[in-house]
């Protein structure tokens, strides 16, 4: 029964990777950027939100939708001033300007909240200790259910957005050829910024999902940039459904490993991303045109 | 009534200088068809025209206004819309999907009677762009500029890459825009499909122009000098 | 016109640096321990330098995984001498095996593009990282001391490591001013410069990057060994730290990417910023980041890239010079 649990568990953990995993997705999907400061943006908003928590009493939750429009605008301003910069030099600029970024914000919070454990896992109430016990080897947890529930919620959207609204359409467009798309009257930058933004949201979200089921310090940035990038490479990059089963595969590759041995479990997560990498790009030349 | 002017232009790709120079103006409702060999600056040209190319030197002025240094979305919200070269449709969407991002100002033009003008696309409606033939693309293209219910339409090269009989289909859907009174500025290779079907031709070699004409008073020997360069003056 | 190699200025420097090499090897017979321990970083950070940017430089390659090199020379250094080996010949084992260990690493590694390949490096740095954490030979979590130095009184001790140092900068660095100045050199530049035109030229680009790829994984592994010898205590959760690529991007990027000159100068940069903001800490780090964010966005070519370009001057003669027979000289 364990391993069932282990799976169960494995995807609920998943879940959680996806939605941290959805912004960074994003990002390369309509412009071709990896944020290397996209676990730092989902601190920052998990801090953000434990401001707000700590001033004002509010639940996380509701802390999180105030917390909202302050990640929004900061997404448009990482956008016109950073991103958009980077992306007019050569392909290595916006990793270098990312990764100079990221050591910024993970400095700043440290300077300001000292390096201190935090969590808000308290503060979430009941619900982060709630659980059912389905049977003698299987519990399943309230905190894990919202969570996979949201992130299917989140990709739902999300692609019914990008397939439905014109918005969505104009979006795509400018991801697939971004003169054309201002030959057409698409306003670029403002695509492109309109994009960050909303990865920067739902990275916040990854945040607040961080700080209730465990604890975040100012340097737990790369960690989740590592896991979410994990989850969107195996789900193979700009496939946005893709992203959602990347992280569901690498929670539960990370539970089972726990299984083997609790010290294995990132390891495990690492040579599931390995082997989706020699999978997918090495083995010689036939498996990469089958790929194709 | 001048629509469209442009002064002096001079447009570069680094060192490489595409556009010398070049001046000239476009009335209301008329055709004017830039013709040329390949790498003269034709493209170049229209694409700077449309917001798509920062000129080095010179503006261009629609309807009194210097829109010069707007971006290409902003051409096409006042009024100029380009049909590029080579169709650049968006793969993943459909044709409808492909027409309706493209909606900028209100007009005659919509989905309904863009598909009217192209009744080859009626079936195609919801077919992703990337499954269509080569005209039905470059249909798609040029409806997509129509969307945006321009005042001037910008074309390139729309007979490239297809077969005669696909770009006299297209040509008849052209004739019957034009018809309408739309002001159209088109580059075109095959020459007699520009003498017909403008009313004044532009000729360009090297970034520069070396003739300009009523296309009925041209005649045959002028335009192929001007378009290879001979006799050019010592 | 005429196309020269060498200029009076490149001599004049050449000359100059096998001149500088020779009169640091004096260094520990003339200043004090604590000194000597100052200059043996400074060796270890031009070393990390050089070999951030032969990849990133030369090789158009990312990497946020080099502490991989630099964890598994320090632990192999333990390692080896876990086993009786004498210190310093463990040292020298342990670059080697982290050079070879490279070589299998790089079938991986190189099959990545950009993004991929810059955090596929960290994945794989974070891997050995867990490895090491879980060996309790190599003091599993809480670290391991090089214990077998002891041997050495503290003075004879620091001036093996910074003649291990220097010998190792030494030869890495001319190893790869070689390597430019070669053809294969030529062909590498090609590649920096413009990938698809260089192969459809017949230029064999995967055995080139795999060179310079193997030759920053010796590199690194060397500092790596270097910094263990040089504090004494490493524990994985430093030596396998990302600040090390942090390190390396801020040096190369400010120093000047894909110039040989400029690595050097960056690392002297930080090594002077990190002398005389002793305290380190968060502000020194924001103050780097945001310098490399900035030099990234603003200043690609770095402070030496920027000279060289501006005032058309190269100081080691890594490339050619067409030089118009009036006596007027222009880059290459």
């Amino acid at each position: 029964m364990t391993i069932v649990n282990a799976i169960v568990q494995g995807i609920f953990l998943g879940a959680f990777y996806a939605v941290l995993a959805c912004g960074l997705s994003i990002m390369f999907g309509v412009m071709r950027i990896i944020n290397l400061a996209h676990g730092d943006i989902a601190v920052l908003g998990a801090y953000v939100v434990f401001v707000i928590v700590q001033s004002t009493g509010m639940s996380p939750f509701a802390a999180f939708i105030a917390a909202l429009p302050v990640m929004i605008v900061l997404g448009y301003v990482l956008q016109l001033t950073i991103l958009e910069r980077s992306l007019k030099s050569g392909i290595l600029t916006p990793l270098l300007a990312t990764f100079g970024l990221s050591i910024v914000i993970q400095n700043l919070l440290l300077i300001r909240f000292s390096p201190d454990v935090r969590s808000l896992g308290g503060e979430a109430g009941a619900i982060t200790t709630s659980s059912w016990q389905v049977t003698s080897g299987l519990s399943v947890s309230a905190l894990g259910i919202v969570i996979l529930v949201v992130a299917v919620v989140v990709f739902g959207a999300l692609q019914l957005f990008l397939s439905r609204t014109r918005i969505g359409w104009m979006m795509r467009a400018t991801a697939e050829d971004a003169d054309a798309a201002e030959l057409a009257g698409i306003d670029s930058r403002g695509m492109y910024a309109r994009a960050t933004a909303l990865a920067v949201a739902i990275a916040a979200l990854g945040g607040l999902f961080l700080a209730i089921r465990s604890v975040f310090d100012p340097l737990s940035g790369p960690t989740q940039l590592i896991f979410a990038f994990e989850a969107v490479v195996i789900g193979g990059m700009g496939n946005l459904w893709g992203t959602l089963l990347g992280g569901l595969a690498l929670g539960v590759a990370q539970t089972v490993g726990a299984q083997v041995n609790p010290e294995y479990s990132a390891l495990a997560g690492h040579l599931l991303f390995l082997a989706v990498l020699v999978l997918r790009y090495g083995g010689g030349r036939v498996s990469l045109r089958l790929a194709r | 009534m001048t629509l469209l002017r442009v002064e002096d232009l001079d447009c570069r790709y680094g060192l490489l200088q595409a556009v010398r120079g070049v001046s000239f103006e476009v009335a209301q409702g008329e055709t004017v068809a830039l013709i040329g060999a390949n790498g003269a600056g034709k493209s170049t040209l229209l694409r700077a025209i449309a917001g798509a190319h920062r000129p080095h030197g010179g503006r261009v002025v629609f309807d009194g206004a210097d829109v010069t240094s707007m971006p290409a979305h902003r051409h096409v919200s006042l009024g100029v819309a380009l049909v590029p070269e080579g169709r650049r449709l968006f793969p993943s969407l459909t044709v409808e999907e492909n027409l309706r991002v493209a909606e900028a100002r209100r007009g005659r033009w919509n989905v309904q009677s863009v598909l009217e003008v192209f009744p080859l696309l009626q079936p195609r409606r919801h077919m992703a762009a990337a499954n269509l033939s080569g005209g039905e693309q470059q249909a798609v293209a040029i409806g997509r500029a129509l969307m945006s219910n321009p005042r001037v339409l910008l074309l390139d090269e729309v007979s490239l890459g297809l077969a005669p009989i696909v770009v006299d289909a297209v040509y008849r859907s052209l004739a019957g825009i034009i018809s309408e009174g739309t002001t159209v500025l088109l580059v075109e290779q095959d020459l007699a499909r520009a003498l017909k079907v403008a009313g004044r031709v532009i000729c360009v070699l090297e970034g520069r122009i070396v003739l300009e004409g009523e296309a009925a008073s041209l005649d045959r020997d002028q335009v192929v000098n001007a378009y290879f360069g001979l006799k050019r003056p010592a | 016109m005429r196309v020269l190699r060498w200029t009076r200025t490149s001599r004049l420097f050449a000359g100059a640096t096998v001149a500088i090499a020779v009169l640091l090897a004096a260094v520990p017979l003339v200043f004090e321990s604590d000194v000597v321990q100052k200059l043996t970083n400074l060796l270890i950070l031009v070393l990390l330098a050089a070999m951030w940017n032969a990849l990133a430089g030369y090789g158009g390659l990312l990497s946020v995984g080099q502490q991989a090199f630099i964890g598994m020379g320090a632990y192999g250094t333990i390692f080896f001498a876990g086993f009786g080996v004498s210190p310093y010949p463990a040292m020298v084992m342990a670059t080697v095996v982290a050079g070879v260990i490279s070589v299998p690493i790089s079938f991986l590694a190189l099959r990545l593009r950009a993004a991929q390949f810059a955090i596929g490096m960290w994945v794989i740095a974070e891997a050995i990282s867990i490895l090491v954490r879980l060996d309790q030979n190599l003091g599993a979590g809480t670290g391991i001391s090089l214990i077998q130095l002891n041997q050495y009184a503290p003075n004879f001790r620091q001036a093996y490591t910074f003649w291990l140092a220097l010998g190792f900068t030494v030869m890495f660095l001319s190893a790869l001013f070689f390597l430019l100045r070669s053809p294969l050199g030529l062909s590498l530049q090609a590649i920096r410069d413009d990938e698809d035109a260089a192969r459809s030229l017949g230029v064999r680009i995967a055995a080139r990057k795999r060179l310079l790829f193997v030759l920053a994984g010796f590199g690194c592994g060397a500092a790596g060994v270097l910094i263990g010898a040089n504090t004494l205590f490493i524990e994985p959760g430093s030596i396998f730290s990302v600040q090390w690529s942090a390190y390396m991007i801020f040096m190369v990027l400010v120093g000047g990417l894909g110039t040989f000159e400029g690595p050097i100068l960056g690392a002297i940069l930080l090594f002077g910023i990190q002398t005389t903001f002793t305290q380190g800490g968060p502000w020194y780090l924001v103050g780097l980041g945001a310098t490399a964010a900035l030099f990234a966005l603003a200043l690609p070519r770095g402070i030496w890239g920027t000279i060289e370009e501006r005032l058309g001057l190269r100081l080691l003669p890594v490339g050619y010079r067409v030089v118009e027979t009036k006596g007027e000289e222009r880059t290459a």
